[in-house]
């Protein structure tokens, strides 16, 4: 370290040159996380999209459609039903929040800001993914407290409901690396909020998130048992003792679908977590 | 005794794809000096400044902030220096204050040197008063000073700034100029981009010019200025009817004088001040009465002109500052 020299005449007790520490990755993240919950101390509205929205879709659902779709085995019917679906869908949105967040942090300068400090370089997406999870898990609780209310129960062991939230929060660390790949790639908040719609909303809805499966015609039935979200829903559900296991003539994934839910946020993570990472090199570093 | 320079660029050098955007740029920057880095929109001073703070690797060559490499030693460069980008990277949700916080506890410095560092940080740029505002509320010049106060929270030795007065108003720009000062007197060392000829004559120590990836030009303000043309000393007369008078007259000392009639002003090569101080005592002992007699030098956007044979502020933006 090169020591300036020193200046002839001072103008004020000038502050002595501190000590810069490595606090390491973990603090560094902590850091970063405390300053995006301050953003959401200023901006409450932020949590719209896991509170009111998902809460509004609980009862929208229960109350407008759940006359006419029955399900078979849940003690409280499609009520109970359609709360695991809901979780789903609002876990797979954490993708877009992590999206938004870091497309506007991109935009402003403030990741090139970090990124020429003596930190992790990790730092800026490991707290970005971590208060996405906590955003996310917002919305869960806030969604468990709806389901009471409106008759879902956890009517299996303590244990198998909180392998369904591990489920949960597993999908959602696979759909970061989809946000960071979505918000490295899109130059604007409003793109990622416009693809994130286009895409997210179908994929959620082609599954058996709010209507079963087995009503739909064929081919659609095929696609929605074989998309990832609704292992994790079914699995969800099982869990929970929300539904029975699915019959014998459902896809494979369904059928074993705590494994399947496994497997497939393993190989979503290492299909996206490199292409993602490359994404954001390539977004900032040039 | 010879010190290690603050700054050192060695052939740098980036492509994006297939296109140049520096091209070889080396200078050196001694300690407790500033460095203007000239150039119009799109000649590759930011990215320049990305490769010798870590944010791009170059291509080939490197460069070193206080004797770390950027290759070799990103982490001794981030250590050593302080970065305040072209737009205010402050985060507008949080406050003043808490800014300041933020990158000191990302710097991994003690609460209590923050509190005693963030207090004065905020005085000296006039901002203890908005301290406790969300950023939001804040002026243009306000988040600038702030953005340039975070970039100090940890007493760098080195600090970069790129464009740091883009989009204020005058009076601001002043005040900024003010503050830099204050730094370089305490023994920080600057560079600085700009395209604001002004600014690199009000603060620069050594100016380099690059214009299409590629240094055109290097000296102070000053050689700058000389290298680009000698200096004329300009005669406005009261009435135009002495124009004629007047021309003989300064025909005695030198050889060649413009006429420009409608501004009633001949305009004569000249070495400087003495030449100047003889055509003065010529019209002193006539009956000429004069409006004005000056010295007139090569401003930086004659050098600017001559070099890279386009103004430094009208050119039209390239797609390398889009891009990044």
């Amino acid at each position: 370290m090169t020591a300036g020299t020193e200046p002839t005449t001072t103008q004020r007790p000038a502050i002595e040159r501190p000590e810069i520490h490595d606090t390491g990755l973990l603090r560094q993240s902590l850091t970063i996380v405390r300053r995006n919950l301050i953003h959401i101390k200023r901006m409450p509205e932020m949590l719209l999209d896991v509170t009111i929205q998902p809460v509004m879709f609980v009862l929208l659902f229960a109350f407008v459609f759940g006359g006419s779709i029955a399900v078979q085995g849940s003690a409280e019917g499609y009520r109970e039903w359609l709360l695991a679906g809901i979780m789903g869908q609002t876990i797979a949105f954490a993708s877009f929040i992590v999206a938004v967040g870091l497309t506007s942090d991109i935009d402003k300068g403030i990741v090139d800001r970090m990124r020429s400090l003596p930190i992790n370089p990790a730092a800026v997406l490991v707290g970005r993914s971590i208060s996405s999870l906590m955003h996310s898990s917002i919305g869960i609780v806030i969604m468990s407290l709806t389901g009471l209310l409106i008759g879902w129960r956890i009517r299996d062991g303590i244990l198998e409901a909180a392998l369904a939230y591990l489920l949960l929060l597993l999908w959602g660390f696979a759909m970061i690396w989809l946000g960071i790949l979505v918000g490295s790639s899109m130059r604007s908040v409003e793109a990622v909020n416009g693809l994130m719609f286009a895409t997210m909303f179908p994929i959620t809805f082609l599954a058996n998130t709010f209507a079963p499966a087995e009503n739909m015609p064929t081919a659609l039935r095929a696609v929605a048992e074989w998309n990832p979200l609704s292992s994790l829903v079914q699995a969800v559900r099982e869990l929970w003792g929300n539904t029975p296991p699915v019959g014998s003539d459902a896809a494979l994934p369904l059928q074993h679908p705590v494994l399947s839910t496994i497997i497939w946020t393993v190989g979503l993570t290492a299909i996206l977590a490199p292409l993602a990472l490359r994404a954001f090199q390539r977004r900032t570093a040039t | 005794m010879t010190s290690t320079p603050a700054i050192e660029a060695e052939n740098l050098v980036k492509h994006f794809g297939d296109k140049v955007a520096v091209d070889g740029v080396s200078f050196s920057v001694p300690q407790g000096t500033v460095l203007g880095l000239l150039g119009p929109n799109g000649a590759g001073k930011t990215t320049t400044v990305r490769m010798m703070t870590t944010l791009t690797r170059p291509t080939s060559g490197t460069a070193r902030v206080a004797g770390h490499d950027v290759v070799v030693d990103p982490k001794g460069v981030r250590r050593s220096m302080g970065l305040t980008g072209q737009a205010a990277t402050v985060d507008e949700l949080l406050t003043g204050r808490e800014n300041l916080r933020l990158i000191g506890g990302l710097y991994g410095l003690s609460p209590s040197y923050l509190k005693r560092a963030g207090d004065d940080l905020l005085e000296r740029f006039s901002l203890t008063d908005a301290a406790d505002r969300v950023v939001k509320t804040y002026s243009g010049g306000m988040r600038r000073r702030l953005d340039l106060a975070v970039s100090l929270v940890a007493i760098p030795p080195v600090l970069f700034l790129d464009e740091p007065t883009t989009g204020l108003d005058p009076r601001s720009r002043v005040e900024l100029w003010d503050v830099l000062r204050g730094l370089v007197r305490e023994g920080t060392t600057l560079l600085l981009t700009t395209q604001y000829l002004e600014e690199a004559d009000q603060l620069a120590d050594n100016i380099v010019v690059i214009d299409r990836g590629k240094v055109i030009e290097r000296g102070t303000a000053l050689e700058l200025k000389n290298r680009s043309g000698q200096a004329a000393v300009v005669v406005t007369v009261s009435n135009g009817g002495d124009l004629p008078r007047a021309e003989a007259l300064l025909r005695e000392v030198v050889d060649e004088v413009h006429v420009d009639e409608g501004a009633r002003q001949l305009t004569a090569p000249a070495d400087g001040l003495r030449a100047m101080t003889r055509i003065a005592g010529i019209f002193d002992d006539s009956d000429i009465e004069l409006d004005d007699l000056g010295l007139k030098r090569p401003s930086l956007d004659d050098v600017f002109l001559r070099l890279t044979g386009h103004r430094a502020e009208d050119t039209t933006e390239t797609d390398e500052e889009v891009v990044l």
